[in-house]
C-alpha cells in the first residue's frame, strides 16, 4: 500500500476555505489554499517545504496534522490513514506528531509558568504523575539548552530565541517522531535564528526525527534540509534531494526564486531572474498551469493543461510543459 | 519624476566631494520610568550624492531610530540629545519645525517596512500621491490626474491609469511599497531613506522593489540609504556599508571590503552565522548570548560580555574602557580595540 520507507505520505491532498458572501451569507467561492498536493517524507529526513506567502504550505502542514479538515485526499501516517480515524484513535497519534509555531510571542500562554506550558501536553495524554512531568519537562528544556530554574518562569521573561526553544521543548516533550516546524526561525533576528538552526538541527539527529520545515527562505532550508518541495499557489511545482535541486533548479519558479534571494557575498555574481507580477490570487486561481501568468518561458499549453509532475530523474520531479522526462529506455 | 524631467538635474549636482549627508556623534535618547534607553548612542556617518549607504543591524541596534533622528521625526519622551546633522552644509537640528516640514518628501524622503500602514487607508492612492506635490509646489499650482498617472508609472505599476484611483487595500503589499516608492520620489529628493523596505515582501517581490530602488538611483543620481537587517540585501545593493550593534556604528567599510575582509568580531560573526545559498556548512557560526539591554549597557565595548576574539587575545581594556572608531585599513573603520592597541 504504502512504502515503508516513508513516514508519512499525503495522496491529492486539498484544502478549500468557502468564501461567504452577501446578506444571507451564502458560500460564493472557494480559497483553493492546497489543491492537490501528493509528498512523501522518508523517515529520519528533513523535507523543506518552500513557498511565499499564501502558498498554502503552512495550510499543508495543519492538514496533515488534522488541526484543520481537509477537503479531498488522504494522510498515511505509519501506514495508517489518519484522516479515517475517529478522534479518539487518533489522540495517540498526536504524541507522534508535533508542531512548532512560527511566532514565540503569540505561540505561548502569557499566563502560565514554561513548566506548565512544556508539560500541557504530558498531562493531556495521561502522565499523571507530577514527579514523572517534572523530570520529562526537565528533560526537554535541557535539550533545547534551558535549565531547570527556567520552568517557574512566564514568556514574557524570555527573548525571542529562547521562547522558541521553549516552543520546541514543548514539541519534544512526548517524544515524537515527527514534527512540522512552521517557518521556526523566521520571526528571530539572525544571530538567534543560527542558533535555533543548529539545535534543530542537533536534535534531529540524536532524536532520529523527521522533520517537515516550512520556509519562505530557500538559504535556511538548503542548509537544513534533505530534501525539498518547492510550493506555488497550492501545488508543488518541484520536489528533489538539496544537492539536486540547488544544482540544478528545473522549474522556472524556483529558479527565479532562487536567484531572488540576495545573498550575502558581493563576489557572487548571478544571472538575476526578476519576476513580473504578483502571484495571483488562489480564491481564482488561473487555469493550467498556475505560474504561467509570470513565466519566462510561456507557451500556449501552459494556459490549457494542468501540467502533470514529470520524472526527471535522480528524484527529481517538476511540475512543468517544458521539461521532458527521463527516456523510458532506461528503465526497462 | 517623469512630470518633472525637464528641471534639469545635472545643475542640482555641484560636482564636489562634499558629502550630501553628515551626521556626527548623533545620540538620541528615550527617558522612561524604567531609565534612559539609549536608542542611538554617537553614531556618525555620510552619505554621498548618489551612493547608496547601507545600514546593517539586528533589530533594536537604533538604525531606523537614526533616520528617524535625521528627519527629526523622533516622539516624546525620545530627544536628539547632541550632535550634528549635516546636510548640504546646514544642521538640521537647528532648523525650525517650518523648515523641517518644507524639507521633509522634498530634499529627504522616507519609506518605511509596512507599505500598507503608512498609506491612509480611507484615501485614494491617487490623491495621497498629489499631496506630495501640493504641499511642496504650493496649493495654487495646478495638479493633475496624469501627473499622479506618470508617477505611478515611473514605479512600474502596470495600468497606473485604473490604480490610480484605487484605495489601499485594494494593492498588493508589493504594489502599495510602490506606491510609497512614487510618493517619496514625487518631489526628485536628493536623499532617500528606505528604512527596511522589503521587510514585509515576498522575495519575488522583494527582487522587484530593490532592482526599483537601484535603477532610480541611477536614473536620477538621488543617494539612497538602506536600513536593512538582511546580510544579504546589503551585500547585492549598497556601495558602503555601516554595521551597527547595540545603538553604536562598530564598523564601516566599502561592501566589497566589509565581505571580504570584515574586521569587528561582531561583523564576523554576523556574516559567518547566517546561511548563504551554494555554500553549504555543517554548521553555522553562533554568537553566543544576547543583545545587551539598551537601558543597562555593559561598561567599554558593548560587544564585549559575548565576543569570541575578546577571550581570545586576553584583551583587558574592553570591558573597562570604549573603544573609538579607527581607520584600520584605507577607508576601512572599525570600533574594536583588537585594532587600536595594534596601532598604540
Amino acid at each position: 500500500m504504502t512504502n515503508s520507507e516513508n513516514l508519512l505520505e499525503i495522496r491529492d491532498l486539498k484544502v478549500y476555505f468557502e468564501v461567504k458572501g452577501g446578506i444571507l451569507k451564502r458560500t460564493v467561492g472557494h480559497v483553493k489554499a492546497v489543491d492537490g498536493v501528493n509528498l512523501s517524507i522518508k523517515r529520519g529526513e528533513i523535507l523543506g517545504l518552500v513557498g511565499e506567502s499564501g502558498c498554502g504550505k503552512t495550510t499543508v502542514g495543519r492538514a496533515l496534522l488534522r488541526l484543520i479538515p481537509a477537503t479531498e485526499g488522504t494522510v498515511y501516517f505509519n501506514n495508517q490513514n489518519i484522516f479515517k480515524l475517529k478522534p479518539s484513535e487518533l489522540k495517540p497519534l498526536r504524541s507522534q506528531m508535533q508542531l512548532v509555531f512560527q511566532d514565540p510571542y503569540s505561540s505561548l500562554d502569557p499566563r502560565s509558568r514554561v513548566g506548565d506550558i512544556v508539560g500541557e501536553g504530558l498531562r493531556v495524554h495521561g502522565v499523571s504523575n507530577r514527579g514523572e512531568r517534572h523530570q520529562r519537562v526537565l528533560e526537554a528544556l535541557r535539550m533545547v539548552g534551558l535549565q531547570e530554574h527556567h520552568m517557574r518562569r512566564f514568556p514574557h521573561e524570555f527573548s525571542g530565541g529562547q521562547r522558541q526553544r521553549i516552543g520546541i521543548a514543548r514539541a519534544l516533550v512526548l517524544n515524537p517522531s515527527f514534527i512540522v516546524c512552521d517557518e521556526p526561525v523566521s520571526a528571530l533576528d539572525v544571530s538567534i535564528q543560527s542558533q535555533v538552526l543548529n539545535l534543530l538541527k542537533d536534535l534531529q539527529q540524536t532524536l532520529d526525527l523527521t522533520l517537515l520545515f516550512i520556509a519562505h527562505d530557500m538559504s535556511v532550508v538548503e542548509h537544513l534540509c534533505n530534501r525539498v518541495a518547492v510550493m506555488y499557489l497550492g501545488k508543488i511545482v518541484e520536489v528533489a534531494d538539496r544537492e539536486e535541486l540547488f544544482r540544478n533548479p528545473q522549474h522556472p519558479y524556483t529558479q527565479a526564486l532562487m536567484s531572488a534571494i540576495p545573498i550575502a557575498d558581493p563576489k557572487i555574481k548571478r544571472q538575476r531572474i526578476i519576476l513580473q507580477g504578483d502571484p495571483p490570487s488562489p480564491l481564482n486561481p488561473p487555469p493550467g498551469c498556475r505560474f504561467h501568468t509570470r513565466c519566462q518561458e510561456v507557451i500556449d499549453i501552459c494556459s490549457q493543461v494542468i501540467p502533470e509532475q514529470i520524472d526527471l530523474g535522480n528524484q527529481h520531479f517538476c511540475a512543468c510543459h517544458r521539461r521532458q522526462p527521463v527516456q523510458e529506455a532506461a528503465t526497462s | 519624476m517623469a512630470a518633472l524631467k525637464d528641471t534639469n538635474r545635472q545643475n542640482k549636482q555641484p560636482a564636489d566631494d562634499q558629502p550630501l549627508l553628515e551626521v556626527t556623534d548623533l545620540r538620541t535618547y528615550f527617558f522612561t520610568r524604567e531609565g534612559t534607553v539609549k536608542a542611538v548612542d554617537g553614531v556618525s556617518l555620510t552619505v554621498k550624492r548618489g551612493e547608496i549607504r547601507g545600514i546593517v543591524g539586528e533589530s533594536g541596534c537604533g538604525k531606523s531610530m537614526t533616520a528617524m533622528s535625521i528627519l527629526r521625526l523622533v516622539d516624546k519622551p525620545g530627544k536628539i540629545v547632541s550632535g550634528e546633522i549635516l546636510f548640504k552644509g546646514k544642521n538640521l537640528l537647528e532648523n525650525s519645525t517650518r523648515e523641517m516640514t518644507a524639507l521633509r518628501g522634498k530634499q529627504i524622503s522616507i519609506i518605511f517596512q509596512e507599505p500598507k500602514s503608512s498609506l491612509n487607508p480611507v484615501l485614494k492612492v491617487g490623491s495621497q500621491l498629489l499631496e506630495v506635490l501640493r504641499i511642496h509646489q504650493g496649493s495654487k499650482r495646478k495638479i493633475n490626474r496624469d501627473e499622479a498617472v506618470s508617477l505611478l508609472r515611473d514605479v512600474g505599476i502596470p495600468d497606473p491609469q485604473m490604480r490610480v484611483s484605487n484605495y489601499p487595500h485594494e494593492m498588493s503589499g508589493g504594489m502599495a511599497q510602490r506606491v510609497m516608492i512614487a510618493m517619496g520620489m514625487a518631489c526628485e529628493p536628493d536623499l532617500l531613506i528606505a528604512d527596511e523596505p522589503t521587510t514585509a515582501l515576498d522575495v519575488t517581490i522583494q527582487a522587484q522593489v530593490l532592482d526599483l530602488i537601484r535603477n532610480l538611483r541611477d536614473e536620477y543620481g538621488m543617494a539612497v540609504m538602506l536600513i536593512t537587517h538582511n546580510m544579504g540585501i546589503v551585500a547585492e545593493m549598497a556601495d558602503i556599508v555601516t554595521v551597527m550593534y547595540a545603538g553604536t556604528a562598530v564598523e564601516e567599510a566599502r561592501t566589497d571590503d566589509l565581505f571580504e575582509a570584515p574586521l569587528h568580531p561582531y561583523t564576523q560573526g554576523l556574516i559567518a552565522s547566517i546561511p548563504v545559498m551554494g555554500k553549504v556548512k555543517d554548521r553555522l557560526e553562533v554568537i553566543p548570548g544576547m543583545v545587551p539591554s539598551l537601558i543597562d549597557m555593559p561598561p567599554g565595548c558593548r560587544f564585549a560580555p559575548r565576543c569570541v576574539a575578546r577571550v581570545k587575545h586576553q584583551l583587558q581594556q574592553c570591558e573597562v574602557e570604549e573603544p573609538h572608531m579607527i581607520e584600520a585599513k584605507p577607508n576601512h573603520y572599525v570600533r574594536c580595540w583588537l585594532y587600536e592597541s595594534e596601532e598604540s
